[in-house]
């Protein structure tokens, strides 16, 4: 009995590994070729293409964007500016919310939230909305725009309130019988607590900032307002216009190693993001847990 | 004027501090998501910019007969087709990947092996839509891409990708299997450790194997999880991932007869037909659908399982 169940065991073990090694392999490999390919020549690949690792080693592309810096240098100021802001404002204005929302006494909870939930059920749509955004609230071409849709989202409102649940009622209850008012409760008493909460929703909106290229793609006209990501995606654009008009003579004739380029400046815009992972990856699966259980 | 006792009025004086507190946030789906409902207007208009909201021609169903004209090859059946298929292939690939990935990693052992391939199953749903449209292309690309460069490394002829409709249906579907591996993982991770550990030592005293274990205990368990998941993603089955198939899809407009859902469509309308009163009809006929199903989905659930039910 116990001999076969070790064997089992074993083929279980085999096959898992196996498994795992596969998917991870399948989630790693496009980074890699982005990586390598970023430290390629650009003759090699216009030569040969793509390969998981690099064969002709070069960093040119990497000086190709430091030599025409500012189109990404500004992008990066513009995404990490709009970051900060909308991530800052977005966290008190939902922390607030999701304090208020899981107050017994707030008689109109209920109420509140399913005014909140309603929006994810039903809405006007992409053009109504673009529309009251650009020709009534005149936000077309303005920092402001890229602000104010990423602030909040009834799934972080939602996952706020489930946090704030889990804080002891009593200690409300008893600063209130000493005598400190709604606001004083929440900003010296349930702030310092809520610190696991406020990192998770923090780290899921700076996150949809950092991400963003949609929005600039509909309501920014001028290029010094361009986030990074919509930046990256006008240079593949570009590349890819060179690369469909007129064959590989056009790109090798042109001075910027394009293919490359484009990889380099992906591994740029993305940078930040790799790095920040191995700090931040716990959070996120905090957030995911707690909105997948009970939001 | 005595106020009514206990009415709304008495409430907003009373608990003012938390009604001042979540404010902000009532203002803001005010004006962001009830007052473009309005807009639902432009769909039965024939819209220009300079009349607006209600200085447009009215055009009543003009745009919904548009949308729905030429019986079962009518662009709304195949942008509706299009959008629930890739849907429907998303949830069930995607749930039954997810489903085995996290119980192999939490029946494995090599805790360290273990977390590093959870790190990087996470990783890509970090990464912007923008890169995944690159990964797509430096793997498909019929110069330059991975996929030719081994075919031709076989000796093989490259296949010219981007000019074959065909093939672009796995690749969406493996990009969002992709991007949405870990992301799944963690959740089902989460409902899999939960499961009582005593169980499993029970039947180990039984003498049951670890296959026995995983199909008698742990995925009749999982059930409960796995069809309230299933559930809910089929009530969102008309609501398209606007971004995986822009970025990998973009302009080329010879796959959109494979390619294009709901969210696409719309959008070329705003920013390159510049029709707005079709596509707000188009996104009005998804936004009613999708409620409509989001309700009857809700209605199964409470049938099921109360405690589950959204409301």
């Amino acid at each position: 009995m116990k001999i076969k169940n070790a064997k089992s065991t074993k083929v279980f073990n085999l096959m898992g590994f196996i498994y795992i090694t596969i998917m991870g392999l399948f989630c790693l490999i496009p980074f890699i070729v982005i990586v390598s390919g970023s430290l390629t020549s650009q003759d090699y690949i216009v030569k040969h293409g793509y390969s998981i690792l690099p064969k002709e080693f070069s960093v040119e592309a990497y000086k190709a964007i430091f030599i025409f810096p500012k189109q990404i240098i500004t992008a990066y100021g513009v995404t990490i500016g709009v970051t900060i802001i909308g991530t800052a404002i977005g966290l008190i204005l939902i922390s607030m919310g999701g304090y208020v929302l899981q107050r017994k006494d707030f008689k109109y909870r209920n109420s509140v939230s399913f005014y909140i939930y309603f929006t994810t059920l039903f809405g006007g749509g992409l053009i109504p909305w673009y529309i009251l955004m650009t020709k009534y609230l005149h936000l077309k071409d303005t920092y402001q725009v890229l602000v104010i849709p990423g602030l909040m989202s009834p799934f972080l409102i939602i996952l706020m309130k489930s946090f704030m649940k889990s804080i002891p009622e009593e200690i409300v209850e008893s600063a209130k019988v000493d005598g400190a008012g709604d606001f004083k409760i929440y900003s010296s008493l349930i702030m310092p607590l809520a610190k696991p909460a406020l990192a998770t929703i923090g780290l899921f909106l700076a996150l949809a900032y950092w991400n963003d290229w949609f929005t600039s793609s509909i309501f920014i006209s001028s290029a010094n307002k361009f986030s990074l990501q919509y930046v990256l995606y006008n240079i593949l654009q570009t590349s890819e216009f060179f690369r469909s008009s007129s064959s590989a003579n056009v790109a090798t004739s042109y001075n910027l190693p394009t293919e490359s380029l484009k990889l380099a400046t992906a591994v740029v815009a993305t940078g930040p993001v790799i790095l920040f992972y191995p700090f931040v990856q716990k959070y996120f699966i905090q957030g995911l847990t707690i909105g997948a259980v009970k939001g | 004027m005595k106020i009514k006792k206990n009415g709304l009025l008495q409430d907003l004086y009373k608990n003012r501090v938390m009604w001042l507190m979540i404010t902000p946030i009532i203002i803001f789906f005010f004006i962001f998501s009830y007052v473009p409902m309005v807009g639902i207007y432009y769909a039965f208009t024939h819209f220009n910019f300079r009349g607006g909201l209600f200085g447009s021609p009215f055009a009543g169903l003009d745009n919904f007969k548009f949308l729905f004209k030429g019986g079962s090859s009518a662009v709304i059946w195949t942008l509706t087709r299009n959008t629930a298929l890739y849907n429907v292939a998303f949830i069930l690939i995607g749930n039954v990947l997810q489903i085995l990935t996290a119980i192999i990693l939490c029946e494995l052992p090599g805790r360290l092996y273990k977390k590093g391939v959870q790190s990087v199953m996470f990783l890509p749903y970090f990464i912007s839509f923008v890169i995944v449209g690159v990964f797509v292309y430096n793997m498909f690309s019929f110069e330059y891409g991975l996929v030719n460069n081994l075919l031709k490394g076989l000796g093989k002829s490259p296949v010219n990708f981007y000019a074959n409709t065909g093939v672009w249906k796995y690749i969406i579907v493996g990009a969002q299997i992709w991007k949405s591996l870990g992301y799944g993982t963690v959740i089902y991770l989460a409902a899999v450790i939960g499961i009582d550990r005593s169980i499993y030592e029970a039947a180990d005293i039984d003498g049951a194997n670890v296959f026995q274990k995983i199909r008698k205990i742990t995925l009749p368990l999982l059930k409960p999880t796995f069809v309230l998941l299933l559930l809910f993603s089929l009530g969102s089955i008309l609501k398209g991932q606007f971004d995986l198939f822009y970025q990998i899809i973009g302009k080329n407009g010879s796959l959109y007869g494979a390619t294009d859902i709901i969210d696409t469509y719309v959008y070329r309308a705003l920013t390159v037909n510049f029709d707005v009163g079709l596509g707000t009809a188009a996104g009005l006929y998804q936004s009613f659908f999708g409620m409509v199903l989001v309700i009857g989905v809700n209605f199964i659930i409470r049938k099921v399982n109360d405690d589950y039910a959204l409301f």
